[in-house]
């Protein structure tokens, strides 16, 4: 049910070397996508705590973008295989503490994608429009 | 080798007693970790080097007030240190087993002595029991003898009027193993040296099992009390077979009741959501202080992070219309949850110490059942499996990240 006008927010932690870059290629190719991303650059996707997926979700942000290298292509060499684990586990929790964990994506983005980079955040922009704003926008007491 | 203590006049906490002495005596340890009565009546753990001091020691007293692995690492995490036996109910072995994957424990120069347990009361429901009594013996309120009774029969009850702790109704590995499921150990959580009350008449004797090196230790000055010399041929002895169908028993009640309670949190969990279950929450950090797994010298929520600036508050109470505080109590809850619940061993002392009375440790169960189970993940299982957050296989979940 797609709420008229609505535009949702997305908090996105990008790894410094593969999707940070892939988003830096997406502005100098001048791919056009949504701007309803807030881009934070992080390390590596394995630095993401999950409390910085969580603070955003809480106060009403309506989407969370994880972005890392792809599967062996880590900067740190193991940071992405990390980072998959975790955030299964956390999108397990928020599913089981009554979130919806669709809200949390993790994308694998190389720095030579600004393509995909654009892509994924187009079609979440669409998602989180289909889906609604984030109930947690209106719920004070969390 | 699986023998037994003999009990003398129907005094089971006397032959246990008998037995942490003989521990010191033939110094197979130096000092043993053991619940201690103190003079007020309550019990702690203490380490307890002088065998004199045994004669306070109490491992059967129904009263759960700590879980002492958190004080087993204090005890053995570093050298030099002594060489200590360390006795602990089942969900305590199984927290000091993540205790020692986290890095907070060592097993080296430990022998950890495990304990079927009957099922515990509350500190402040222990002390009621206790002075629930007009007789002057301090322990008068607390029917031990019947108390014990129900290990040999498997009908573990509380006492008329009382209620044993939530976590402990729910406890589906209340028993230990000295052997791997494979040789015989029923599945129970593993120590060097196990008393295994369950399918026992506790006022006859308490059958044992220890490594057979430890057993020859004891035996010259032990010859007398240890009866039951070959418990080697564990198959063939009866009361083994015996304990094998109580423990049985008792798991599958209390995996009835476990499994009742997770439908139960489930559909709560659903309808209201995290913040609806713990909506009384204070964030004094209680659960936090006691959880054995909660390890971090400076947790997180302890520290400036989240000491925000005034305008902040006031930012967050215009763009929602109001912002509870104090602030990021949920955030608290599901870091915890993200930090700790693939370890959480269901020991329940958060809820035993939560001042607004939630259930704290159900919710955390119920959500870690779901979490363990996609690692296929059972915590204090095995020192030997890796915590799933601090490994990985480069082929698995291929399909996460790619769309």
């Amino acid at each position: 049910m797609a709420e008229t006008g609505f535009e949702p927010k997305i908090v996105a932690f990008l790894c410094n070397w593969c999707t940070y870059t892939g988003a830096d290629l997406a502005g100098t190719s001048r791919i056009q996508y949504p701007p309803n991303v807030r881009i934070i650059r992080v390390m590596c996707s394995g630095s993401v705590d999950p409390t910085y997926v969580l603070k955003p979700l809480l106060d009403g942000a309506d989407g969370v973008l994880i972005g890392g290298c792809h599967p062996g292509d880590c900067h740190y060499q193991s940071g992405n295989y990390k980072a998959r684990r975790r955030v299964i586990a956390l999108k397990e929790i928020l599913k089981n503490a009554g979130f919806d964990e669709e809200r949390v994506w993790l994308r694998w983005i190389s720095a030579s994608e600004g393509g995909r980079f654009a892509e994924t955040v187009t079609k979440m922009t669409e998602f989180l429009k289909e889906k609604g704003p984030n109930p947690m926008r209106r719920k004070w007491a969390v | 080798m699986r023998t037994v203590i003999p009990v003398e006049n129907g005094d089971t906490l006397a032959a246990v007693r008998g037995f942490l002495k003989r521990l010191l005596e033939a110094e197979v340890v130096e000092a043993v970790l053991v619940p201690m009565e103190t003079p007020s009546g309550t019990v702690t753990p203490a380490l307890v080097a002088d065998p004199a001091l045994l004669d306070a020691a109490n491992p059967l007293a129904p009263v759960m007030g700590l879980n002492a692995a958190r004080v087993a690492g204090h005890v053995s995490i570093r050298e030099p240190r002594g060489r200590i036996g360390v006795l602990l109910r089942p969900c305590e072995l199984r927290a000091l087993v993540e205790l020692i994957k986290l890095k907070q424990a060592s097993l080296d120069d430990m022998v950890t002595i495990g304990l079927d347990c009957l099922g515990t009361y509350d500190v402040a429901v222990y002390t009621a029991m206790q002075a629930d009594s007009s007789a002057g013996s301090r322990q008068a309120g607390v029917d031990m003898a019947a108390y014990l009774a129900t290990a040999q029969s498997g009908e573990l009850a509380p006492q008329e009027g009382y209620a044993f702790r939530d976590a402990c109704q729910m406890c589906e590995r209340p028993h230990v193993s000295a052997l791997p499921p494979a040789s015989g150990g029923l599945g129970g959580v593993m120590a060097d040296v196990t008393l295994e009350l369950f399918g026992a008449d506790l006022t006859a004797g308490v059958p044992v099992t220890m490594p057979d090196e430890m057993a020859e230790k004891l035996s010259p000055s032990l010859s007398p009390l240890m009866g039951g010399k070959e418990g080697g041929a564990r198959r063939a002895d009866p009361s083994a077979s015996l304990r094998a169908g109580v423990v049985e028993k008792v798991v599958a009640a209390r995996t009835r009741v476990r499994d009742a309670r997770f439908a139960e949190m489930r559909q709560w969990l659903n309808q209201e959501g995290i913040e609806g279950v713990l909506a009384a929450c204070v964030r004094c950090h209680n659960c936090m202080t006691v959880c054995p797994l909660c390890y971090c010298k400076t947790c997180l929520f302890k520290s400036p992070t989240f000491e925000h600036e005034p305008m902040q508050y006031m930012n967050w109470a215009q763009r929602k219309g109001a912002y509870r505080l104090p602030a990021d109590t949920m955030l608290f809850h599901l870091t915890r949850l993200n930090h700790m619940v693939l370890s959480c061993v269901g020991c329940g002392m958060c809820t035993s110490d939560c001042p607004a009375e939630l259930p704290v440790g159900v919710v955390f169960r119920t959500i870690g059942q779901q979490v363990q189970e996609v690692f296929d993940y059972v915590p204090g299982r095995s020192v030997e499996e890796p915590l799933p957050l601090v490994t990985f296989r480069e082929d698995e979940w291929m399909e996460v990240g790619e769309e």
